[in-house]
């Protein structure tokens, strides 16, 4: 590591003294937590303190395995006047993250394996999260020639997509599940919405395209990509992942798949389960995004989906874009819109405190399902136990507050919870033993 | 009338309508006086900002704000600090730090008026934007059918014909006639017509011979043909054959059924030349009504409520 560690860091002992564990093994052991060199060397009801060690207070809150999200773009290398691999690790451990997957467009993007060798030496030495890259399935995310696959998973690439760009053509979509079928563990994640379907379309088509005057997006557009993916995974014996996925219909087939014992994962982020088209109501730009916000008959089906555990992960899709990119008409903005920060605090407000969720339910969908799915299994999501990897959040379940995207780590504003009211909230953050996040603070 | 008249919601429900059509009334007056010139925006300055071309409509409201005695500028595109990049931001900020008192704008994306409106202190007139929605169009539509068939319109059948989808003109005349009580029917090939039409008081069909029968006025948009490559129709003469105001059609209206276009026409496609120079056909009308209707609605955006004249 280059930069200097404060305190914090080079302690190499630390207790998280009061707190209750919850993790794939326990909806809740009151315990203290001693973590060493790294890993957890001690799991006891009351621990003494060692000299020299670094006490993290968690009275009242819920000690957990770090959070995962396998669904942000950082924007570096290419747009780093919108993130940075720093801004958005500050970001993500603040939102209580250990590891995060990147999404590969960016400029250039991750078909390359110089250009993934890159951002993953950038996200070891920046050191707040672990980072891996997802990569390209095609050259240039162009549908068309497969990238280096092989090469890219020898860096440590598990999850392949062209991210915004779906694979349209059905024999690429093929060849790219025969292709990774080879390469143990590796997933092709499929931004389904059909090119030919949401062209010139900006938000979902629907009751507010139609009174906004903006072009549509249809449901339709994803449930097709979703059900021909499904057959080809079928056909191929494939590993497949729905990034973000928005729609009921979407959703019922995920679940008829999975009945089916196809090989099959699905994600979907916090704003589709709690936002609807309305929220374009005023052509704000922050609320346009891709997949687009959907109607509330999708936004229910996402959610039940979510809930009866079709859907396996919650990925926020952090996509900053600089102020001046998106203070354009609605038409003309970027699709995107924050999360990484927020997605425990929305999630919690939304499934947990209504009672649609237990914590642990909800933290099996945003630490050791998505762990799971991106390979990592063995390293993040793990439980509070001895000897596993110290990669650990401690949560404040009850505080209330009110987000302020003027205070956020990241470089972009366009955060759509800018005002809400949340309830929960990430207190300390622990990777591989070092405080990134003590008491809501980043360390560096 | 709010501060801005970016949507017919903003002209606050049927009073509100009729209010600002009266004032139309009152100006039509003037316009047709020797001298049509009254001084009520003295010193007020008005900005168009035309980010498409649009040679009635701009001409119109520089007419309309010369007549109040308003002082004009014209920022149009193709000749301005755009095409060297400049954002809509940093242009409404330029215009604003000269001290304006409205802008009049038209842009090809849908909402852009209404975040011009944030941006600036100045009132905000929507002349058009994208496929959403053009109050003014709507205004003169409403006025010029008023002195035809009003004062009240209540029970009046309309047809609205054409691509409804992408029409900002229909979005607007559908609030403003259905908020004076006009029953609405859209008519048109169905992949012309809105994906959703769940709060629009419109009935919707796509046998124009049938919604011909009852219809006191039918509406005729302008086709674009461009469409055809986006496979929403199959070809001009197609569309004419199903959905064109033929001379045939109008000799099975009623009588008394009246024809309204609000230009530029295709004639011989969505309406025949004989048609659109009949006596049913209030097309040149509705042009004359326009600078009448803007004044009224620059009037009551920025006059001090003196006396008209």
């Amino acid at each position: 590591m280059t930069c200097l560690a404060p305190e914090a860091l080079l302690s190499n002992e630390i207790v998280i003294v009061g707190g209750t564990i919850i993790d794939s093994t326990t909806t809740g052991t009151r315990a203290d937590v001693l973590v060493r060199n790294g890993l957890v060397v001690e799991v006891s009801p009351s621990i003494a303190v060692p000299s020299g060690a670094q006490v993290l207070d968690a009275e009242g809150c819920v000690v957990s395995p770090g959070l995962v999200d396998i669904q942000v773009h950082f924007r570096e290398p290419g747009r780093e006047e919108s993130e940075t691999i720093e801004t958005g690790s500050r970001a993500a451990a603040l939102g209580g993250c250990t590891a995060v997957i990147c999404m590969p467009n960016t400029d250039p993007p991750l078909d390359d394996a110089t250009v993934v060798q890159a951002v993953i030496a950038r996200g070891r030495s920046v050191g707040l999260v672990d980072l891996h890259p997802s990569g390209c399935i095609t050259i240039g995310r162009k549908g068309e020639q497969l990238a280096p696959m092989g090469e890219l998973y020898d860096l440590g690439v598990r999850i392949f997509t062209d991210d915004g760009d779906c694979v349209a053509d059905a024999r690429v979509m093929r060849r790219a599940f025969e292709y990774a079928s080879a390469l143990r563990g590796a997933v092709i994640a499929q931004h389904a919405e059909d090119p030919a379907l949401v062209h010139g379309g900006h938000m979902h088509e629907g009751e507010w395209s139609s009174r906004l005057g903006i072009p549509g997006r249809p449901a339709a557009a994803e449930i097709t990509i979703v059900a021909r993916d499904l057959e080809l995974a079928r056909l191929t014996g494939g590993r497949y992942h729905v990034l973000h996925l928005s729609t009921a219909g979407a959703a019922d087939l995920v679940r008829a798949a999975k009945q089916q014992g196809l090989r099959v994962t699905a994600e979907c982020t916090p704003q589709h389960i709690t936002l609807t088209d309305a929220a374009c109501a005023n052509y704000e730009s922050t609320f346009k995004m891709n997949p687009p916000l959907r109607g509330e008959p999708d936004r229910a089906g996402v959610f039940a989906a979510l809930v009866d555990g079709t859907i396996d992960a919650i990925a926020t899709d952090h996509a900053p874009h600089a102020p001046e990119t998106k203070a354009v008409p609605f038409e003309q903005a970027p699709p995107g819109m924050l999360g990484v920060e927020t997605s425990l605090a929305v999630a919690m407000t939304q499934l947990v405190v209504p009672g649609h969720l237990t914590l642990q339910q909800l933290l099996a969908r945003m630490s050791w399902q998505p762990a799971t799915i991106a390979g990592l299994g063995s390293q993040q999501g793990r439980p509070v136990a001895v000897g596993e990897p110290a990669n650990l959040c401690v949560i404040d379940p009850t505080t209330q507050w009110e987000r302020h995207a003027n205070e956020s780590a990241s470089k972009s504003r366009n955060d759509p919870w800018e005002g809400e009211k949340l309830t929960g909230r990430v207190r300390h953050t622990v990777l591989r033993g070092a405080a990134t996040v003590i008491n809501g603070v980043a360390q560096r | 009338m709010t501060k801005h008249l970016l949507s017919v919601d903003d002209l606050a429900g049927r009073d509100g309508i009729q209010r600002i059509l009266d004032l139309s009334g009152s100006f039509l007056e003037v316009t047709q006086r020797d001298m049509p010139k009254v001084p009520a925006l003295r010193a007020k300055t008005i900005v168009s900002l035309f980010y498409e071309d649009s040679t009635r409509t701009r001409l119109s409201f520089e007419t309309a704000a010369k007549r109040l005695s308003a002082d004009t500028m014209t920022f149009s595109v193709g000749t301005s600090s755009v095409k060297k990049g400049e954002s809509l931001l940093d242009t409404v900020q330029t215009i604003e730090a000269m001290g304006i008192d409205a802008i009049v704008v038209r842009h090809g994306a849908s909402g852009a008026p209404h975040q011009v409106a944030q941006w600036s202190n100045a009132s905000v007139i929507n002349a058009g934007d994208g496929r959403h929605e053009h109050p003014t169009q709507a205004l003169l539509d409403a006025f010029t059918l008023r002195r035809h068939r009003g004062p009240s319109l209540d029970g009046l059948n309309m047809v609205i014909v054409g691509d409804i989808r992408n029409s900002r003109v229909a979005r607007s005349d559908i609030k403003i006639f259905a908020a004076l009580g006009v029953n609405l029917t859209l008519v048109g090939p169905p992949t012309l017509m809105p994906s959703s039409l769940e709060g629009w008081p419109v009935t919707m069909t796509s046998d124009l011979d049938s919604a011909l029968n009852e219809t006191d006025v039918v509406y005729l948009l302008r086709i674009q043909q461009e469409r055809i490559g986006d496979a929403l129709f199959p070809s001009l003469r197609e569309y004419t054959s199903r959905w064109g105001l033929t001379a045939d059609r109008a000799n099975r209206l009623k009588p008394d059924a009246l024809v309204m276009h609000p230009g530029p026409m295709n004639r011989g496609i969505e309406i025949a030349d004989e048609v659109a120079d009949s006596p049913r056909s209030l097309v040149t009308e509705q042009v004359a009504n326009g600078v009448a209707v803007r004044m009224a609605v620059l009037y009551d955006l920025l006059g001090t409520g003196g006396p008209v004249v």
